[in-house]
């Protein structure tokens, strides 16, 4: 090793110290995840709608690394077609249940009083709705698709992080430099948007990485039910819904690959998740 | 220890006083919860008689009959009111696809699903407080590591990707297992079609009560009386049986409490993997044949249910850890 890079990796080591090694590997894992949806339609081998019936079900092999299903679709060209639908959805349930909950947990917690009691018990009764549940009455209303599913999966998600919202900003609202802001006669909306959001953040990204996970579970449940990304569109929850006939004819990859992919994906949002609460749990 | 009468009492009436104000945002909750599922009705665009009937060709007699059952002639208010009536005397409507009665499906359906949903409970606690208690035990062992590793694994395993994986091991390669249905034959044979399916269910849930329990227990271990209790020389299976397992079992219950009652939900995933006739695979096909009357139906029972069974577990709590007396406290 060059004495140049030495330095460097000395400056890196100490940047990642005390970060476990399966968080770095789960942040890179993701990375590869985004990087792969985000290139999907350049860099599949084969179109992942299109069969080829001279083709199917066919083993791993040079040409298809993870082999064919019944209709003679590409497996790995699936699995990184379906990789873009199956981190958009739950990117959207994520984006839109943080930036609503946030508000919530911030008018409550902030406001306190009545207004508090009213959207407290509001949350309350969102519970009651398990995710899975409101976005199937979302798609029997509105059609089969991933739009009714995410759009019902993001009102059911943001109780979770308006709670989280809520407690963080009461104990926040009570502390010094809170108080010195009033002191000094600014408005609350700017306290509480300029100088306590910036505060809270990283513990509502942590909650975020976390519900990510949680997400694109229950969409891709939704989508092996038939109910949300419709087939020959790649998702991975269809793909193992579709992959079920290939499995009982003897290709299992067409299931199992997406399986793996959505697995590892989920382990890694875990991860990463904790690793973000646990260092801002060591800091405040 | 002896409670004179006078401390008694209040608590007593504190105790009742939280149950009654807990039994009362249940009623609130379920009422809310039957207004939205019957309201949903109005999102869609347009009239509601052609919104039922898509897909289907409905004679002039079957759009009166839809007509007749939602009360679509009346005001909003009036619907619901008609809706809620019968549904409390368990008419939930009749299905638009063969006509039969909702609570008749839901009656033939039921008993699969509470079956699949009450193995599964079972499997998740006893085997789940059995291993998380001794990776407890086991602590900065080999043997505890193993057990997070799974866990960490179980936990990122959906119920689908479960189903998948264990009809291809145990149903296809070792042909042990049938992969389809619920079978003809008297208990012996169902319970082996329900074999897998339960395993299945239980997965994420297994591996939530197994990491719980661990911590839970740790908790309980490193606490003085117990140091205390080991460091008199008392014997340990005694130790960690009334002091550290008996007080670790609020921590287990809250937290794995409402994730149990989630498994009602989840189970609709395994019956449409395994094609159990379950109200979860009747709920998947209805909303897939655009059957509005049955996915209403099933979604207000299975709301219903949760949050029943979620305030079943506030109100255990309390009696299992006496220093919390009010459900809202256990938060």
């Amino acid at each position: 090793m060059s004495a140049l890079a030495e330095p460097a990796l000395k400056r890196l080591r100490q940047r990642t110290r005390g970060i476990s090694a399966l968080s770095i590997v789960s942040a890179a894992i993701l990375v590869i995840f985004v990087v792969l949806a985000l290139a999907s339609s350049w860099i599949v081998p084969y179109d992942p709608t299109a069969g080829d019936f001279t083709a199917i079900l066919q083993d791993p092999s040079a040409e298809h690394w993870l082999g064919t299903d019944q209709q003679g679709k590409d497996v790995l060209s699936m699995l990184i077609g379906g990789a873009w639908t199956s981190l958009l959805g739950p990117l959207g349930v994520v984006v839109v249940s943080t930036v609503l909950g946030f508000v919530v947990g911030m008018v409550a917690g902030w406001r306190g009083g009545w207004v508090d009691s009213v959207l407290s018990r509001g949350m309350d009764i969102l519970f009651a709705f398990p995710a899975l549940l409101l976005a199937i009455l979302a798609v029997s209303l509105f059609g089969k698709g991933l739009t009714a599913a995410t759009v019902a999966m993001s009102i059911a998600y943001l109780p979770y992080t308006a709670r989280l919202v809520r407690g963080v900003v009461l104990q926040e609202r009570a502390r010094p430099y809170v108080l010195a802001y009033k002191g000094l006669g600014l408005s609350d909306t700017f306290i509480a948007v300029r100088r306590v959001l910036p505060n809270i953040a990283p513990l509502v990204l942590a909650q975020s990485a976390i519900n990510f996970g949680y997400a694109l579970l229950d969409l891709a449940a939704i989508s092996f039910l038939g109910l949300g990304v419709q087939p020959p569109e790649p998702d991975w929850g269809a793909m193992i819904n579709g992959g079920q006939s290939a499995l009982l004819a003897g290709a299992p990859y067409a299931a199992l690959a997406p399986a793996v992919a959505i697995v590892i994906v989920v382990i890694a949002f875990n991860e990463v998740g904790e690793e973000l609460a646990d260092r801002i749990q060591g800091i405040s | 220890m002896t409670s004179t009468p006078t401390r008694a009492r209040p608590r007593t009436v504190g105790r009742a006083r939280a149950v009654l104000r807990r039994l009362g945002s249940l009623v609130l909750t379920l009422w809310v919860a039957s207004f939205v599922v019957f309201a949903s009705l109005s999102l869609v665009p347009g009239d509601p008689t052609a919104w039922l009937l898509r897909g289907h060709n409905p004679s002039p007699q079957a759009r009166a009959a839809i007509r007749e059952q939602y009360h679509l002639d009346e005001p909003f208010l009036v619907r619901y009111g008609h809706w809620l009536g019968g549904v409390l005397h368990g008419d939930f409507g009749r299905s638009l696809r063969d006509r039969a009665p909702v609570s008749h499906l839901l009656a033939t359906q039921l008993p699969t699903t509470l079956t699949l949903v009450a193995l599964s409970g079972l499997l998740i606690t006893i085997v789940g407080m059995t291993v998380g208690a001794y990776a407890a035990l086991r602590h900065g062992r080999v043997s505890e590591r193993v057990v997070l590793l799974l866990v960490t694994i179980g936990f990122a395993t959906p119920s689908f990707v479960a189903a998948i994986v264990l009809k291809w091991i145990f149903a296809l390669k070792l042909g042990i297992f049938p992969t389809f249905g619920l079978g003809d034959g008297g208990w012996g044979d169902r319970l082996q079609h329900l074999a897998l399916p339960t395993v299945a269910l239980s997965v994420t849930y297994l591996a939530l009560v197994t990491r719980i329990t661990r911590s839970a227990m740790l908790e309980q271990l490193s606490r003085d009386h117990v140091e205390v209790a080991i460091a008199r020389g008392l014997p340990r299976r005694q130790v960690i049986w009334r002091h550290v397992f008996r007080n670790a079992l609020g921590p287990i219950l809250t937290v794995s409490g409402p994730n149990i009652a989630a498994l009602l939900v989840s189970s609709m995933i395994v019956e449409y993997a395994f094609g159990l006739p379950g109200i979860g695979q009747l709920l998947v096909s209805a909303a897939d044949t655009n059957d509005f009357p049955v996915v209403q139906a099933i979604v207000l029972v299975l709301v219903a249910a949760f949050v029943i069974a979620n305030t079943l577990v506030d109100l255990v709590y309390p009696l299992l850890d006496p220093t919390i007396t009010s459900p809202q406290a256990a938060r």
